[in-house]
């Protein structure tokens, strides 16, 4: 049994060295996605472009134009004249953030009133919109806060009402300069592997059905279970080198501190390439061709990487859905890199998603196992 | 291991329905070590659907197989270690060399290493492929491909050797090697049962069945088939054998025409017709270049005995 389980990895690694192509895929692909990833994948938003309209043309208002220029958050595009200048830029996408500083401005300040700035938003990119108007708010509110404090020791305090407030002393754990990058990297780590051996797997397998090897193959006497473990085998350890070539470029490109234990790391690895093989094997046994094979992996696994956490918090998302996502494999595995990347956490902690990833794992390859037996008839 | 086995494959009532279609109703026939058994028939008459029950990677709904004493629906992995299985396009690995798909399987039927080198350098002898030993097989030519799916699977010294119309494509040259090596396991008592398409193929086995329709409708050596194809064969060569074919087709007598390259062959019920078409063909500006009397080919026969059979007289 062994004899004929190794003899079929040594022919599946004699296969790839023959074939340059695929040990082009297996590398180049997951590094290049890993830079773009790390590079391109950021929930900041800086030089948000904007376009100004000062209609009250104070020294405060100035003031309050030089505060959003001098941030690194907003780029001004274009100075407007008149409203509807303003309308045209945010309409040609030319500015994506409007702020008009409404006649009389200054006046209300100067008596120590609230003054009104209107700041238009392109909403169609909501989350953008949402942290740019985050940023526009922080820094109105904190010109407002150092123009009341100047005018009240201006004024003895008869003008500027004295401040209470509440300060946020704010510690960020595990992140503590919230950065994104540190959030992705461990994240595309998951989301790469699982993709590249899906698919490799998937197709090693659907290749030989339409080649014709595969019903050579059994009308000898190995067994289905031995053809499936050899022929998922060599996936195995791929995957095993795959993480550790995109986790190297995580650490030492990227700089993403990894705080845990690597060999927890390697143990949650492993418990996902199962689930990752027998998702591989389970779309092998539904298509006939390489073509229905690709058509299935994109449709598996774009829900899989939607609805895993990566980037969508699982909370905010509809009871339903988030049933679905007990079943993904990839949830489970995010937790666990994420975990030992950046909280530096333990089997005592991450024993939970390890076992439940361990069962999907198992129960996942016992259904392809079965189905793939029944394919054959 | 029954060492002396006389019948190495045993099939008895062998059915397979896909849904309403019956593919293969009631077949029963046996083969002896060292025999070449036939399979003949259309498209569609169940050769294929039979080959992959023997072979095991399909299931049937009726019947008993056994090969060479191994009941092959109770213990198909014991079965199969005896078994070689070889279909129209044997799978290779094209991105291996001839030497490599040997191997490999040779290592799935876990054959020593120092057996199956010196077997596959017999085979690769017979099958004139010797140089080409460390080409890829997606580099081999169609012929040498089904000669190296032969090496593949006689490398593990079968008892019974499967073969669904293995030489459908391949060029002449390689047909006969191919046949001399299925010649050379006959004195190895390998039983063989192979399907084809290729009457003078049919002609070279010892014994041969007709199937049409999933049923098999005759089983006999190909002489002794012959001798049962009532009337006569007439061959008739002629420059245009279709206008032959029209004029000699509904004369009394005539039971069948088949248009043969530069003639046609007329299935009578006596040879003394052949002046009667003579005639007719003479009449009809039909030039004959000659008329004989010959010996049917299975084809003739197939057809002959076809027709019987349509025409409700039975077999």
């Amino acid at each position: 049994m062994f004899q004929r389980i190794i003899q079929l990895l040594l022919k599946e690694f004699l296969q790839l060295r023959r074939d340059r192509s695929a040990r082009f895929r297996l590398l180049i692909p997951p590094i290049v996605q890993m830079l773009l990833f790390g590079y391109a994948a950021t929930f900041e938003v800086f030089n948000v472009a904007t376009v100004m309209l000062d209609q009250d043309h104070t020294q405060e208002s100035r003031a309050l134009v030089d505060s959003f220029v001098h941030s690194s958050r907003f780029e001004l595009v274009a100075v407007a004249d008149d409203r509807r200048q303003v309308q045209a830029a945010v309409e040609s996408s030319k500015a994506q953030l409007g702020i008009v500083v409404p006649p009389g401005f200054a006046e209300l300040l100067r008596k120590g009133q609230s003054a009104p700035l209107q700041v238009l938003v392109d909403g169609t990119n909501s989350n953008t919109a949402l942290i740019a108007l985050g940023y526009a708010g922080q820094i109105s509110g904190a010109f407002g806060q150092t123009y009341a404090q100047d005018l009240a020791q201006r004024t003895g305090r008869a003008l500027g009402r004295p401040l209470v407030s509440v300060k946020l002393e704010e510690r960020y754990w595990y992140n503590p300069n919230l950065n994104s990058r540190w959030f992705f990297v461990p994240g595309v780590i998951g989301t790469l592997t699982l993709i590249t051996i899906v698919n490799l797997t998937a197709f090693a397998i659907v290749r030989e059905r339409e080649v014709g090897t595969l019903e050579q193959i059994l009308v000898t006497p190995i067994r289905p279970v031995e053809f499936i473990i050899g022929k998922t085998l060599p996936f195995f350890f791929i995957g095993l080198l795959e993480v550790s070539i995109v986790t190297a470029v995580g650490m030492w490109w990227f700089r993403v501190p990894f705080e845990g234990n690597l060999l927890v790391l390697l143990f949650g690895t492993c418990l996902f390439l199962i689930s990752v093989l027998a998702i591989g094997l389970l779309i092998s046994t539904l298509c006939k061709t390489q073509q229905q094979a690709f058509a299935s992996n994109f449709f598996i696994l774009n829900p899989m990487f939607i609805l895993s956490g990566f980037s969508f918090p699982i909370a905010t998302m509809p009871q339903a859905l988030q049933w679905i996502t007990y079943v993904d494999p990839l949830r489970y595995f995010l937790i666990i890199i994420r975990a030992t990347y950046l909280k530096g956490v333990g089997i005592d902690i991450l024993w939970p998603q390890m076992a439940t990833l361990a069962a999907l794992g198992f129960g996942l390859f016992g259904v392809a196992i079965l189905r793939f037996s029944k394919s054959l008839d | 291991m029954s060492a002396c086995a006389a019948v190495a494959i045993e099939v008895d009532g062998l059915e397979k329905r896909f849904g309403a279609l019956t593919a293969v109703a009631g077949l029963s026939f046996s083969v002896r070590p060292g025999e070449i058994f036939g399979l003949v028939g259309p498209d569609g008459a169940g050769k294929t659907t039979a080959m992959r029950m023997l072979a095991s990677v399909m299931r049937p709904d009726a019947g008993r197989i056994v090969i060479d004493g191994i009941d092959v629906l109770a213990s198909p992995e014991q079965a199969k270690s005896h078994i070689s299985y070889m279909p129209q396009r044997f799978g290779l690995y094209e991105d291996l060399t001839v030497d490599e798909n040997i191997r490999f399987y040779a290592d799935l039927f876990d054959v020593p290493a120092r057996v199956w080198q010196a077997r596959a350098e017999k085979l690769l002898a017979a099958a004139d492929m010797t140089p080409f030993r460390r080409r890829l097989a997606g580099q081999l030519s169609g012929g040498m491909k089904q000669k190296l799916g032969l090496a593949c699977s006689l490398v593990h010294t079968p008892k019974v050797l499967l073969l669904d119309e293995p030489t459908t494509g391949v060029d002449p040259l390689s047909r006969r090697e191919f046949w001399q090596i299925l010649y050379s396991l006959r004195s190895e008592g390998v039983a063989m049962l192979i399907s084809t398409a290729y009457l003078d193929e049919a002609e070279r086995c010892d014994r041969i069945a007709m199937l049409n329709a999933g049923t098999m409708m005759y089983c006999d050596t190909p002489a002794a088939l012959k001798e049962r194809m009532p009337g006569a064969m007439l061959e008739i060569i002629t420059p245009d054998p279709r206008a032959a074919h029209d004029a000699v087709r509904g004369l009394p007598g005539v039971r069948g025409v088949l248009m043969v390259g530069t003639g046609i062959h007329v299935h009578v019920d006596s040879g003394e017709r052949r002046t009667q078409i003579a005639a007719a063909l003479t009449a009809a500006g039909i030039g004959i270049e000659s008329l004989e009397e010959v010996a049917p080919s299975i084809e003739d026969l197939f057809l002959a005995l076809l027709e019987q059979d349509g025409a409700g007289e039975g077999g």
